[in-house]
């Protein structure tokens, strides 16, 4: 066997992989979907929300930062995970401020469409209805920190891609938010709304101003099809 | 205990069959005389302070949902207002034409939704039927191809929402400056082939309307009516419009009191009163007073106050109703039924021109120009006039809206109509019959207020009626569903 494939299985189904890659890298190469949220292909993993959390060898681990490996095997869609995920995504909804009938990203929000997915359809949770700050003081985006799940992927992409540093974490536990590179809001950052940090925000946190409700109800990235879709209907890689 | 000699406070708590949760209260004296009538709405809305700090492009689809019933208005009304802020002076014609036909199918729903589902059990069977058979259930015993032909018309209404919104409640269609999409052959094509049928529809509804009331046509003509003020807008050159134009208000005998006025200027022309036992206000014309400038909206102040309608078969329809009058503004309550169906066809044959439309196919759907910090606008909704007026900050954050809602504007008017029924109807009646109440719902029904402009319980609220004595003591109690 060549020593650059690894092969393991996923909830049953034998993958191979080049054995430098994440579960979550080889699982989207075989058209295995792992639910996700903070996790995005091109920036650096981040480990925080926990949503694509699998078992190895009957262990929890998080599949974007956990290599793999030959012989291991992996639980992903079962539904003692899922109902974890789904545990993970109610405590977001119900620790924001989530208004997806008028939110200008309805259709195309990673925490609504993994909700559908999973089948959440009310948090039974008790709503925090936490006091957040909007910042809408730069004149092209706004930061609306109702809808922020403190995935990071902006801090990432604005450190790895866009090689500045306009956003990071700023205090602990349920206070935790996400701050800016200023002490007077984004308008005083260098943070134009070309930079990739503002195509990765996975819900309506972090928006490009007037673009709203551009894309009619019908047409909306996951009005068809659930979100992980894409990854499952890739071709498998043999 | 005795209900014949002592003061009484009659209260009908919901009333029903209209769009939200509303009470009635009568005071009668201890010889049965009417003291004192309210319609009190008792549902609160904040979406005025909700929209505050959110983002203007966002009020058209956050305010919309005040309402579960006409959406559209509001998401059209709101979405005229931020053209305004976004600069766009004039719409794209697909842009324009794709919202109007938005408007025509909410208006044919809604008026459909009005007359057949709440309205035609009282009309078919009389205000004192038996409550088993005075609802929209028996009208479908009762004649089960009229009541086909009911929820068919407003399935079409529907389907022509979802086409343009995106949605059939709640759409996103209309956005600052325009439209997000256009109105596909494959989509025109399947509404084509059914609108001859739907205006057939709508001209039975029609002539069933005009027979109901010509049977009766002076208790109809007397029914709760009143004079009052008539506010409307109308186009420029005096037609019915819908969907835009210039506000026009005549007096009880047809005096124009003011034209042509702008959205921008309504402030001027229009004051809200607040009065503390409800959470509606009361608007009235500034140049005549608290007392005086109260007004009528809606059907029939909007045929009242049109010169003429320019799509023929309402139009002629049109003529005949004012025919009744000479010419002069109507002041019959139940006059809104009629006015209601001449709408309901006139939005029919809109609906008809613009599918014949190639506009409707274009793909120019937004315009933009210099951004305006605050933005009025106006619309006919299916129950009158809405005021939408927005101001924002340099953040392009809302920091006021003023909503002046369709039914609001008929407050006042609801007030009298309840009024007028309870002193011709209930005055010196020792006993208050299920019947007689809803006499008065019947008075209120005809405004087809939308009181809550949020819920909708199609004949399944309780009714419940206490008759107090002055010490607010129940001596008599009625409870329905």
């Amino acid at each position: 066997m060549s020593t650059n494939v690894v092969t393991f299985t996923i909830d049953g189904v034998e993958v191979k992989s080049a054995p430098d890659k994440t579960i979550i890298q080889a699982a989207d190469d075989a058209g295995i979907y792992i639910p996700r949220l903070c996790y995005l292909k091109d920036l650096p993993p981040g480990g925080h929300c926990r949503v694509c959390t699998v078992k190895v060898n009957g262990r929890p681990v998080n599949s974007c930062t956990y290599p793999v490996a030959e012989g291991i095997v992996v639980e992903n869609d079962t539904e003692e995970l899922n109902s974890f995920r789904r545990n993970i995504i109610e405590m977001l909804f119900v620790e924001g401020n989530h208004f997806c009938p008028s939110c200008e990203v309805a259709g195309k929000c990673e925490l609504q469409a993994l909700a559908y997915r999973l089948g959440l359809l009310t948090p039974q949770m008790p709503y925090l209805y936490a006091q957040k700050e909007l910042d809408a003081t730069h004149p092209d985006v706004y930061l609306d920190r109702n809808r922020c799940v403190l995935c990071g992927r902006c801090v990432r992409a604005s450190i790895h891609l866009d090689k500045k540093n306009v956003f990071g974490f700023e205090n602990r536990g349920i206070n935790m938010r996400i701050s800016v590179n200023s002490n007077d809001g984004l308008k005083d950052t260098d943070l134009t709304k070309d930079d990739k940090a503002m195509s990765v925000c996975p819900t309506g946190c972090l928006v490009v101003k007037r673009q709203g409700y551009l894309t009619p109800v019908g047409k909306r990235l996951y009005d068809k099809k659930p979100i992980g879709s894409e990854i499952e209907t890739k071709t498998v890689k043999s | 205990m005795s209900t014949k000699t002592t003061g009484r406070k009659i209260v009908i708590n919901p009333v029903t069959r209209v769009e939200g949760h509303g009470k009635v209260t009568i005071l009668l004296d201890e010889k049965g005389n009417v003291q004192q009538t309210r319609f009190h709405i008792i549902e609160f809305r904040g979406f005025e302070r909700f929209v505050q700090g959110r983002f203007y492009w966002e009020a058209p689809t956050i305010v919309q949902r005040l309402c579960g019933i006409c959406p559209v208005s509001h998401h059209l009304c709101a979405a005229k207002a931020t053209d305004v802020i976004v600069g766009a002076k004039t719409l794209t014609p697909t842009a324009e034409k794709m919202r109007r036909l938005m408007h025509y199918g909410q208006t044919l729903q809604s008026h459909a939704l009005h007359f057949f589902h709440l309205c035609s059990p009282d009309l078919l069977f009389g205000f004192d039927a038996p409550v088993e058979q005075r609802n929209v259930i028996g009208v479908i015993k009762a004649d089960p191809e009229t009541a086909k032909k009911a929820v068919l018309l407003r399935k079409y209404g529907q389907e022509i929402i979802k086409a343009t919104a995106g949605k059939k409640v709640h759409g996103t269609g209309a956005i600052p400056g325009g439209i997000n999409k256009n109105l596909s052959i494959e989509e025109r094509d399947v509404f084509l082939k059914d609108i001859d049928t739907i205006l057939e529809w709508s001209i039975e509804a029609m002539e069933l309307c005009k027979k109901i009331v010509k049977e009766k046509l002076e208790f109809f003509l007397k029914f709760g009516a009143f004079d009052s003020n008539h506010l409307s807008i109308v186009r420029k050159d005096g037609c019915l419009d819908l969907y835009d134009g210039l506000l026009r208000a005549k007096t009880a005998d047809g005096k124009i009191i003011f034209d042509m006025v702008k959205p921008e200027d309504y402030l001027d022309y229009i004051a809200e009163e607040v009065r503390p036992w409800s959470y509606m206000k009361f608007p009235f014309i500034r140049s005549l007073g608290k007392e005086k400038g109260w007004y009528r909206v809606g059907p029939l102040a909007r045929i009242n106050n049109c010169d003429f309608i320019d799509t023929p078969l309402a139009e002629k329809e049109r003529q005949e109703l004012m025919s009744l009058t000479g010419g002069k503004p109507i002041n019959a309550s139940m006059a809104y039924h009629w006015t209601r169906m001449i709408e309901m066809l006139h939005s029919a044959e809109k609906i008809k021109d613009l599918l014949n439309d190639p506009d409707l196919q274009g793909t120019n759907l937004i315009t933009q120009g210099t951004k305006q910090k605050r933005g009025v606008a106006w619309i006919e909704a299916p129950r009158g006039t809405l005021f939408h007026h927005y101001e924002i900050n340099d953040n392009d954050q809302i920091v006021l809206a003023n909503l002046i809602v369709s039914t609001t504007n008929n407050n006042e008017p609801m007030n009298q109509v309840v009024n007028v029924l309870a002193k011709d109807y209930l005055q010196g009646k020792s006993e208050i019959t299920e019947g007689l109440l809803n006499t008065i719902e019947v008075g209120i029904r005809a405004y087809d207020p939308c009181l809550s402009c949020a819920t909708h319980a199609l004949g399944q609220m309780p009714l419940q009626v206490q008759i107090m004595n002055h010490e607010g003591k129940v001596v008599n109690e009625l409870i329905r569903g």
